[in-house]
């Protein structure tokens, strides 16, 4: 069997995916060729292959986030990797502990790939100094999350086939989330207008690549397809939004605000949903929510990004 | 003439202008004479540079409570190695130094140590708790010369205003950390276009101006309760560490107008941005955050037409393990004795023809003026508390090096030239780097 | 990698391969003595197209149409680091239990061995067979690996450096073996 060595994402892969600095377009549609791939392998009666045997990959959880936990660690598994999992409150870690402490701690067990979840921006990056190894960032503060807005992506292009030129809108908390903050870092450059929209104590003063607007109706208008948010109770304890009443008169994505978008313009969202908050409940089940092929494509795309960081490298650290 | 110290062949500047070379006699504490003379020691200072020693009107040295991160005697030595033989210690302590015994012992072991010499800044309010005044008269006799809070802000205006008042009667100035807390919130970066991008809790400009605005009213409101009674010799308001050009703009204002307020900027927010955050490396986690290149070129100019009085250090150290926390919860702060002035005379004068003689002032006369000093000049007669410094010798700044206990700095490895290798507290040395003792 | 590969010679020729395929179904349906049983699968790309027409070949004398899956064994290589970031993952199709069958895997050129090992591996995940038989089109030695096929079409002697090509009609217009220099 001759295999052609593929040149079209040349350029070296980043070490890690702490955002979409370093990456290129190619190499992001080459991540995306490749997890089209593990769907094909998740399609499989045996959703196991042996690519990573041999690498251990350790989540570690700093702030609480389940369902992203097991996306990622079932991803490891499949492909054959060994997962050490850790979890702490963050209550915990303040109490003596530090983040450079435990995952020094980690490491010493022989990690060859780290997730990391954590309340704070940038301790992604302080862990790529601290223990020199591929790290893949689960979610940082308010700064970003890539491997959601890879899978948000990844769901747009199979709903739309391309996101050039297409409108997206996304509605909610822009300013604290870093959902919202890596998709705007990732869909302009696959061709996307991002519109931001939501309250105006909710809003950045600005974001590149980004138009941003406390007008639902601006933001829906001819949308090719619209990602809700997650409203945080949080927000009001802060005094940033009057009441829950008052969002939801404002920014809740209903039926008859959805018709301002495209005819059938998808919905997504990345979980978990305050039903009857950001989305009025029945449209999370209708036929145009996406949010189930989002958690699909979340374990080919985890899949695939594992793969392009750990393929190459020897097991333990080695590079 | 007989002196202890002969230092020879120096060239002589300080905030006046440049003086020529001299053979500089130091004997009982005081410089004896600029023509020679006889000592028991002698350095030939060939190509070094003579000055009045640097004043640092604004230090955290940690003592007591805090000796993790510094202690007097860690910090004192910083300082004398950066070329200073004076400093003030900000009162946030553990306790707070609010009371006139700490202030006394705070100089006793000071004086003990025998390195650069200790001026107690003083806590404005009991506990530092914004409610009742420190006893400001005993503080003063005890030796403080400064009132603040700082470490927090002041929130009650009414309260800094009865203290402004009240200190003014004991010829202390009430030196604020002038932030608006409400709104800094909980900002750990300058608010703009690079925190929204990077996701971090901003803190804005208007924060600092806010505060500088209302302070300013503040000392308006007190001068006409004052009605010229008590000493106007100092100012009634010094604001520390300004960080923006609109905070600036407002202090240059007041000043044109001729209010009694005085300020200070550090070696960050004259040296560094908030791009450099980028890396989001807590060691550019300071306060007032490092702000855009347009507000650091603003307070060049500054501190060149003498809108901002002086350099204050906010020599901030902490362990390394704080500072390697993350961005939320690491603590703000960076130590700043030992690069101050080979820096900004590397960045400043060297690269950007800022006038040599008007960094010094800003490092030695103008910091004087702000705590009532008398200002020191290179002239017989002057007390010999003076640094040498190299201006031609170029080295990487070595954290690992540091005598301060936080070992780390933004400027790891910038090449600077004006390394202090003598500094001198009423002509004994308290630090020597020379390469080659005569 | 393939710096201007030359043309040496042709190993097989049309005939020639269709000889080797009809011997190789009879060979096999001998071996398991009948069609009882028996399952081919084929490893992409060739290794499908080859156990396709064993499949029809024994259809033809035996009048049983033996089952057939399809194997892609990309993430079971062990070169992976080497065949570059974008892995060719294709389908893996075996619509059959493998449980007791005995499993013919098709392959059209067998050389270290490495793509035979990754084929059982990924076949052993799928099921339990009973048994397992190896049959390629040609052995052109050069094993690196303890493994044999059981059903060779040709034995070619070749040099390391030397490339085997199998053509097939249906993927390239034509039934052919060549022998090719790097």
């Amino acid at each position: 069997m001759t295999v052609t060595p593929d040149t079209s994402a040349a350029a070296p892969t980043p070490r890690s995916l702490l955002d979409f600095q370093g990456w290129s377009r190619a190499q992001l549609e080459s991540l995306f060729e490749t997890s089209k791939m593990m769907q094909e392998v998740l399609a499989r009666p045996v959703k196991k292959v042996p690519a990573l045997t041999g690498f251990t990959v350790a989540t570690v959880f700093f702030e609480a986030s389940t369902r992203t936990r097991l996306s990622f660690e079932l991803a490891a598994r499949r492909m054959s990797a060994d997962v050490l999992s850790f979890s702490a409150a963050t209550s915990s870690i303040s109490k003596g502990e530090t983040y450079k402490d435990t995952l020094l701690t980690l490491d010493a067990m022989g990690v060859d790939a780290y997730v990391i979840r954590v309340d704070a921006a940038g301790v992604c990056h302080q862990a790529e100094r601290w223990l020199g190894k591929p790290i893949i960032n689960a979610g940082d503060g308010w700064r970003a999350h890539p491997t959601q807005a890879l899978l948000d992506a990844f769901t747009l292009l199979e709903a739309l086939g391309s996101l050039e030129g297409k409108k997206i809108a996304i509605v909610g908390d822009i300013l604290h989330s870093r959902v919202a903050r890596s998709n705007a870092e990732l869909l302009p450059r696959l061709g996307a207008e991002v519109v931001a929209c939501g309250p105006a104590t909710l809003l950045p003063g600005t974001l590149p690549g980004v138009q941003l607007s406390t007008d639902l109706k601006t933001g829906l208008t001819d949308a090719d397809a619209v990602m809700v948010l997650r409203l945080q109770n949080e927000r009001m304890d802060k005094g940033l939004l009057p009441s829950l009443p008052e969002y939801i008169a404002g920014y809740q994505v209903t039926q008859e605000r959805l018709d301002w978008a495209k005819p059938g313009a998808p919905l997504l969202h990345p979980g978990p949903m305050n039903r009857d908050v950001e989305l009025e409940g029945p449209l999370a089940d209708s036929s145009r929510s996406l949010v189930e092929r989002q958690v699909a494509n979340g374990q080919a795309i985890r899949m695939a990004v594992l793969y392009h960081l750990l393929v190459g490298k020897k097991p333990r650290g080695e590079s | 003439m007989n002196g202890e110290l002969l230092i020879q062949h120096v060239r002589l500047v300080d905030s006046r202008g440049e003086h020529g070379t001299a053979d500089v006699l130091i004997g009982q504490g005081r410089i004896l004479s600029l023509e020679g003379g006889d000592a028991r020691r002698h350095i030939d200072a060939s190509g070094l540079i003579l000055s009045p020693g640097f004043c640092d009107p604004h230090a955290h040295l940690r003592e007591p409570g805090q000796e993790v991160k510094e202690d007097l005697t860690s910090g004192l030595t910083a300082a004398a190695r950066g070329g200073y033989s004076d400093v003030v210690s900000m009162p946030n302590t553990l306790p707070p130094v609010d009371r006139a015994e700490g202030v006394a012992a705070l100089k006793e072991k000071a004086a003990r140590i025998g390195q650069a010499r200790l001026h107690p800044a003083a806590a404005l309010t009991q506990g530092q708790e914004g409610k009742r005044l420190t006893e400001a008269r005993l503080l003063a006799e005890a030796g403080a010369v400064l009132l603040t809070d700082d470490g927090r802000t002041n929130e009650d205006a009414g309260v800094l205003a009865l203290g402004m008042q009240y200190a003014a009667s004991w010829g202390l100035t009430v030196s604020v950390h002038a932030e608006d807390a409400g709104l800094r919130r909980g900002g750990v970066m300058n608010e703009g276009g690079v925190s929204f991008r990077l996701g971090l809790p901003g803190n804005s400009v208007y924060a600092e101006s806010a505060r500088i605005a209302r302070d300013l009213e503040i000392v308006r409101y007190v001068l006409a309760q004052l009605g010229g009674r008590g000493p106007q010799a100092k100012a009634l308001l010094h604001v520390q560490h300004l960080s923006s050009a609109r905070g600036l703009e407002l202090i240059r204002q007041a000043k044109a107008e001729g209010l009694p307020v005085t300020c200070e900027v550090g070696p960050h927010h004259l040296t560094l941005s908030e791009e450099r955050l980028e890396s989001l490396d807590p060691l550019y986690k300071v306060a007032p955050p490092l702000r855009t290149p347009a507000d650091a070129e603003a307070l060049i100019q500054g501190l060149l037409d003498g809108s901002i009085d002086c350099i204050g250090t906010d020599h901030a150290p902490h362990t390394q393990d704080e500072k390697e926390l993350d961005l939320l919860r690491a603590p703000f702060g960076i130590p700043n004795l030992e690069v101050g002035w080979p820096l900004l005379y590397t960045e400043l004068v060297l690269k950007r023809d800022f006038p040599l003689p008007v960094l010094l002032e800003r490092f030695t006369d103008g910091p004087r003026r702000v705590l009532g000093f008398e200002a020191i000049w290179l002239e017989a007669g002057a007390e010999a508390s003076l640094v040498l410094w190299n201006p031609d010798q170029e080295r990487p700044v070595e954290p690992q090096r540091f005598a301060s206990k936080a070992k780390f700095s933004p400027w790891a490895g910038w090449k600077l030239r004006g390394w202090p290798v003598l500094t001198l507290v009423e002509g004994r040395a308290v630090f020597e780097g020379l390469e080659q003792p005569a | 990698m393939e710096a201007n590969p030359k043309f040496k010679s042709q190993l097989l020729s049309a005939d020639e391969v269709r000889r080797a395929l009809t011997r190789i179904a009879h060979e096999v349906v001998e071996r398991n003595k009948g069609t009882q049983g028996l399952c081919f699968v084929g490893i992409h790309t060739r290794g499908i197209t080859l156990a396709r027409r064993l499949v029809e070949i024994i259809r033809s004398f035996e009048g049983v149409t033996p089952p057939m899956g399809i194997l892609d064994i990309t993430l079971y290589r062990d070169d992976l680091s080497e065949i570059g970031l974008q892995p060719k993952v294709r389908e893996t199709r075996i619509p059959f239990d493998l449980h007791g069958k005995a499993v013919v895997l098709v392959d059209d050129v067998l050389f270290t061995g490495r793509t035979a090992r990754a084929a059982l591996d990924a076949l052993i995940d799928q099921g339990r067979p009973s048994r397992i038989y190896l049959a390629v089109l040609v052995d052109r030695g050069h094993r690196e690996l303890p493994i044999r096929a059981d059903f060779v079409g040709k034995n070619l002697p070749t040099s390391k450096t030397e490339v085997v090509k199998v053509h097939t009609l249906e993927d390239d217009g034509e039934d052919s073996v060549e022998l090719w220099e790097h």
